[in-house]
């Protein structure tokens, strides 16, 4: 499987048991607790999770964005540096969140997209100046050359009539044509890591395959990570390499595409699986459900945060013990399960 | 409950529906043109059955729906509304007075869990506000029927003190089908009734209105843009597009063997949630046309692979290409097009066609 | 997912407890949860309180003022602030020292010598002028006065606690008075402003068409007025002879004609974003009358929000006639609003030898503050999510 080849390489990006909690007047909001996880050039990692389970808290982690009153209370983002031709392994979670390391790193080395462009853009100015003005934020261009490189970039995300569109706003776009200008915006610095948070949830599903395509054509042609943030499973199974699913600001697994969709082991995911209707599922036949809502962030269940849900609650275990995210066995260390069906509580208490 | 096969008279029939929505400009607004927001559209919902109406964004398929409950008033056309066999209403025409008796037969359930609920009244009146304005003035009487209808939606009876403040997304669309169900309405129209809500939570929903069509004998009107979801509820399904129905047929037709290349291009774009099926997917080139100022002849041929000059000039008629099957195609019944059993492999994947998600084996 | 968002919002309003406390959160209307979103914005809280003591001040002025403030005593002119001493060298005992003035021979000043062996004792709810509380119960208790024990002295004769104006008139008593004007013309005006910014705006949202149209473009046209040179004309034409209380309605009514038009477009949005709502249509799918409608579903909708514009709106009124005030455009003395008295002091020497004559600057940033930070608390508590 080409998942475990690109395992042995050296990851660009090692995220490990990164915290982030939000410290509001009412309380404290453990948005993500706990999240490790590792992406290779060229490979597009998936997390996937419901709302609330903390993935686009995830990636503004990574790019220190998180706003106020968040922060990164534990945890490691190694990320390869790449300064002066060498690389140089970095923890951005210890950088300065406005220093200059941090400011080369985001926009530059590690690009995100979001879901509606539109708030991506300024209104007020053309696109193709907020371009250039990226693509001069990271690059010695003069401003002729990298106008140039701009319509190149445009062109390059499949927009025709580039030369023109640079003087469009956004507003003057269409939805899918928002959707390619933001990415040939993240393009710009010629990114190693891209971060896209719900890149397609916004667009109609021919759109959504327009775009698809074209992040995977752009990942082969420019062999960059990509992370892709959403809760469409359909787009999940198509995109991935690897998957991480969150639940609640946990990960509760973890694996390649190929574990995660057809050999899950964390009754969530497994639940989550088979509560999706499919286009080869049988029709008007009830669907397996995960009863009960996701719970409030305030009101978080004491152990395992799935635990009041889950059909093989182990009562005693579960509710008291917070489960770690382990390798399901000693040989095969691909996948990873947060789950005390598959091992046994290691804390004295939660 | 009388559930009528196609041979009865269907529940709803909708004739050359047309609804344009004026372009104004200037000081004094003045109207300067008209987007053709549903453009000639025909088709019927026999009793008992779901229909489902599907498109991207903007292809006129909530204006429709908006249409047939009167919530917005068609341009042109026929809406024949038969409450029952022998009463047939045309809800284009119908008065004020006459709508405010139709809508006791038909309602509405929204995609907006949020926005549907007044956050200002309790479950029992936003449950009981249907009930109240159609003349049940006994207050222990209304109790009783939100208590009725709050179980039947899978809701605890003591909930209705509460505000709409206190539940999560499921709960509250729980909530607005329970309101739309107070009347024991013949037709249920819902708008994109999950697409709100949590993949976990969309399942919990697509039960209950699976259930409550089978315990009430409900009409559905369904409306969405997920076709997964659709394939799963619908009995027929009918495609829009630019505000034209392109493709109607029953579901297995629809989704196995479509005529119109554009339900074949949707159909293709589907990601499935299964790595083992990825597929070459048909993408469509360019942009969804303006309804403002949509192409020539056919609407769709820009965009179309297997366009020829006739497409380019005449408008393709909408025409019963098989029993049952009805398309806007001018080469309707000559393709033969991929439907989701035929999705050509992308890579070495292996082909095995089972549900991943009912193939897994629980751990012990 | 939105839904995340907006739960999160409205449960954060609330520590989350137990059980009851659920209850508690779930059966709350929405004006239960609008205070007590309102109760936790602290600034909000404390600036509702200090305009709860300035609207007992304008309830209770004569208690307050222990002065005629209309009263000249030329001996007492430009007399600065009087200190009160707490102790004298037998202990506690309230008092202010005597004066005596006299001119200065070379520059025509009044001077003032106070005189260290004259105390005079003060205390609070002192006897002083009669007059009736609220114009009904005759008394003659003030806040502060000259001692009972002191055989009937009265105060405005012997204290100046913020010193006198060039008539010798007493400052503390005059901003107490002013207080009361400037403080309720607002309040009427903006109570004008905000009945027609609601029938006018509620009708242009509701029906909309033409009649909206012609309304927009009025609103457009009376904002496109400048306010200044609007407001002297107006108030050129007033009469001269006129009396204070029709030169104060004239004002009033001056103001509100120029104000409504913010709450006319307020309001009109709240309709029209309203209609669109799903749980106004799910109301007219269910059949209920157009009344209905706008009665229980839209206007308590846009209650609160008209509240917190109303707050907002009343500052700018106090603004307004305090400018028109100073520039001898508004009321004319006798009366005395803020702005009546900070014409007063508009000249450099003012500033130099009788900075206390500014003072009544400080009541009107007060109360303009207060009045903002109400209601920017009441609109955040009103909604939450900022639409």
């Amino acid at each position: 499987m080409a998942t475990l080849a690109a395992g042995k390489r050296r990851p660009l990006l090692r995220v490990h048991n990164l915290k982030t909690y939000f410290f509001p007047d009412e309380g404290t909001v453990r948005a993500v607790d706990g999240a490790s996880f590792e992406v290779c050039a060229g490979q597009t990692l998936g997390i996937v999770g419901e709302s609330g389970c903390g993935k686009s808290v995830t990636a503004r982690s990574i790019l220190r964005i998180v706003e106020h009153p968040g922060e990164i209370v534990e945890g490691e983002i190694r990320y390869l540096h790449r300064t002066d031709g060498r690389e140089v392994e970095l923890d951005l979670a210890q950088v300065s969140a406005d220093g200059r390391e941090m400011r080369q790193i985001r926009g530059g080395e590690i690009a995100m997209i979001f879901q509606e462009p539109m708030t991506s853009f300024s209104p007020v100015h053309p696109i193709g100046s907020q371009i250039v003005e990226a693509i001069r934020l990271h690059s010695p261009l003069g401003k002729r050359e990298a106008r140039e490189r701009a319509a190149d970039l445009l062109r390059q995300v499949g927009i025709s009539r580039a030369e023109a569109r640079l003087n469009e706003y956004a507003y003057q776009l269409s939805g899918g044509l928002r959707q390619r200008a933001m990415i040939a915006m993240a393009l710009s610095a010629e990114p190693r890591v891209l971060i896209a948070d719900e890149p397609t949830t916004a667009l109609d599903v021919t759109t959504q395959a327009q775009i698809l395509d074209l992040l995977r054509q752009l990942q082969t042609d420019l062999g960059m990570a990509i992370i892709l943030i959403t809760h469409n499973l359909g787009v999940v199974a198509e995109m991935c390499d690897n998957v991480v699913v969150m639940y609640l600001g946990r990960v509760v697994e973890e694996g390649s595409v190929d574990a995660i969709f057809h050999n899950p082991k964390h009754p969530y995911t497994r639940l989550l699986l088979q509560s999706i209707p499919s286009l080869y599922s049988e029709a008007r036949v009830p669907l397996p459900t995960i009863s009960g809502a996701i719970p409030h962030p305030y009101n978080r269940p004491e152990g395992c945060p799935f635990h009041d849900r889950c059909p093989q609650f182990i009562p005693g275990t579960c509710d008291r013990h917070v489960p770690e995210l382990q390798a399901l066995d000693e040989r095969e260390s691909d996948q990873l399960v947060s789950c005390f069906l598959y091992h046994e509580p290691t804390d004295e208490r939660a | 409950m009388t559930v009528e096969g196609p041979n009865g008279h269907p529940l709803l029939e909708v004739k050359r529906l047309k609804k344009n929505f004026p372009i104004r400009k200037g000081f004094m607004r003045r109207e300067v043109g008209a987007v053709r927001a549903v453009d000639d559209v025909s088709f019927h919902i026999d009793r008992g059955e779901t229909l489902s109406l599907v498109g991207e964004s903007g292809c006129g398929k909530t204006t429709t729906a908006r249409c047939i409950l009167r919530a917005i008033d068609p341009t042109d056309g026929q809406i024949l509304f038969r409450p029952t066999e022998d009463t047939v209403f045309d809800v284009a025409q119908s008065t004020r007075r006459e709508l405010r008796r139709l809508r006791r037969d038909m309602q509405m359930i929204f995609q907006d869990p949020f926005s549907s609920l007044n956050p200002r009244f309790p479950l029992l009146e936003i449950v009981g506000e249907p009930l109240l304005v159609n003349g049940m003035r006994s207050g222990r009487e209304r109790q009783e029927r939100v208590e009725e209808l709050l179980r039947l939606v899978g809701m605890r009876p003591e909930y209705m003190r509460r505000f709409p403040h206190a539940f999560s997304g499921g709960q509250r669309q729980r909530i607005g089908i329970a309101r739309a169900l107070a009347l024991n309405p013949r037709l249920v129209v819902a708008d994109e009734p999950v697409s709100a809500l949590d993949v976990s939570v969309q399942a919990q929903i697509l039960n209950l209105l699976l259930e409550l069509q089978q315990k009430l004998g409900l009409t559905y009107l369904f409306v969405a843009h997920d076709l997964s979801v659709v394939k799963h509820l619908s009995d027929r399904v009918a495609v829009m597009y630019v505000g034209r129905l392109v493709e109607m047929t029953d579901r297995e037709r629809l989704f196995n063997s479509p005529r119109h290349p554009y339900t074949e291009a949707l159909l293709s774009s589907v990601p499935e949630p299964d790595p083992r099926r990825r597929s070459q997917r048909i993408v469509l080139e360019g942009e969804v046309a303006n309804p403002a100022a949509p192409p020539s002849g056919c609407y769709f041929h820009p965009r179309c692979r297997y366009a020829q000059d006739v497409c380019r000039t005449d408008t393709p008629v909408w025409e019963e290409v098989a029993e049952g099957h009805w398309v806007a195609c001018h080469r309707g019944k000559e393709l033969e097009l991929a439907g989701v059993r035929d999705r050509l492999p992308m890579n070495t994947a292996a082909g095995n066609s089972t549900n991943p998600a009912t193939n897994v084996t629980p751990a012990a | 997912m939105a839904e995340d968002h907006t739960t999160r919002t409205i449960e954060s309003t609330v520590a989350v407890g137990g059980a009851r406390e659920e209850e508690r959160i779930s059966v709350a209307t929405q004006w239960q949860l609008t205070w007590w979103r309102f109760r936790k914005h602290k600034v909000a809280n404390i600036a509702a309180i200090v305009l709860i003591t300035y609207y007992v001040v304008v309830l209770f002025a004569d208690f307050f003022a222990y002065a005629d403030p209309n009263l000249p005593a030329a001996k007492r002119g430009l007399l600065p602030p009087q200190p009160i001493h707490l102790f004298d060298d037998d202990g506690w005992n309230p008092h202010v020292l005597a004066f005596e003035g006299s001119r200065d021979p070379e520059t025509f000043e009044r001077v003032y010598e106070i005189l260290g062996d004259q105390p005079i004792s003060v205390q609070f709810f002192a006897q002083g002028l009669e007059y009736e509380i609220l114009g009904i119960i005759p008394w003659d208790r003030h806040l502060i006065g000259v001692s009972d024990d002191a055989g009937g002295a009265l105060a405005q004769e012997h204290v100046s606690l913020l010193g006198t104006d060039i008539q010798g008139r007493d400052m503390w008593s005059r901003i107490v008075f002013a207080t009361r004007i400037s403080m309720t013309i607002g309040l009427i005006a903006v109570a004008i402003s905000q009945i027609l910014g609601i029938v006018i705006g509620g009708v242009s949202g509701y029906f909309g068409g033409l009649i909206d149209t012609v309304i927009q473009r009025i609103i457009e046209i009376v904002r496109s007025i400048p306010q200044i040179p609007l407001l002297m004309g107006i108030a050129a034409a007033v009469p001269k002879d006129w009396s204070i209380e029709q030169i104060y309605f004239a004002i009033t009514i001056l103001l509100a004609l120029i104000l409504w038009t913010e709450l006319a477009r307020v309001v009109r949005g709240r309709f029209l974003s309203l209609r669109e709502e799903d749980f106004v249509m799910a109301a007219e799918l269910a059949g209920a009358s157009r009344m209905r409608i706008i009665l229980r579903h839209m206007v308590p909708s846009f209650l609160s929000h008209i509240i917190a514009a109303t707050t907002l709106a009343i500052p700018t009124i106090i603004i307004s006639e305090t400018s028109l005030s100073f520039l001898g455009l508004g009321l004319r003395p006798p009366a005395i609003s803020w702005g009546v008295l900070l014409q007063q002091a508009q000249n450099i020497q003012t500033l130099a030898l009788s900075p206390w004559l500014l003072l009544p600057a400080l009541p009107v940033i007060v109360a303009i503050l207060a009045f903002n930070f109400l209601g920017d608390g009441l609109r955040d508590a009103a909604d939450p999510y900022g639409t």
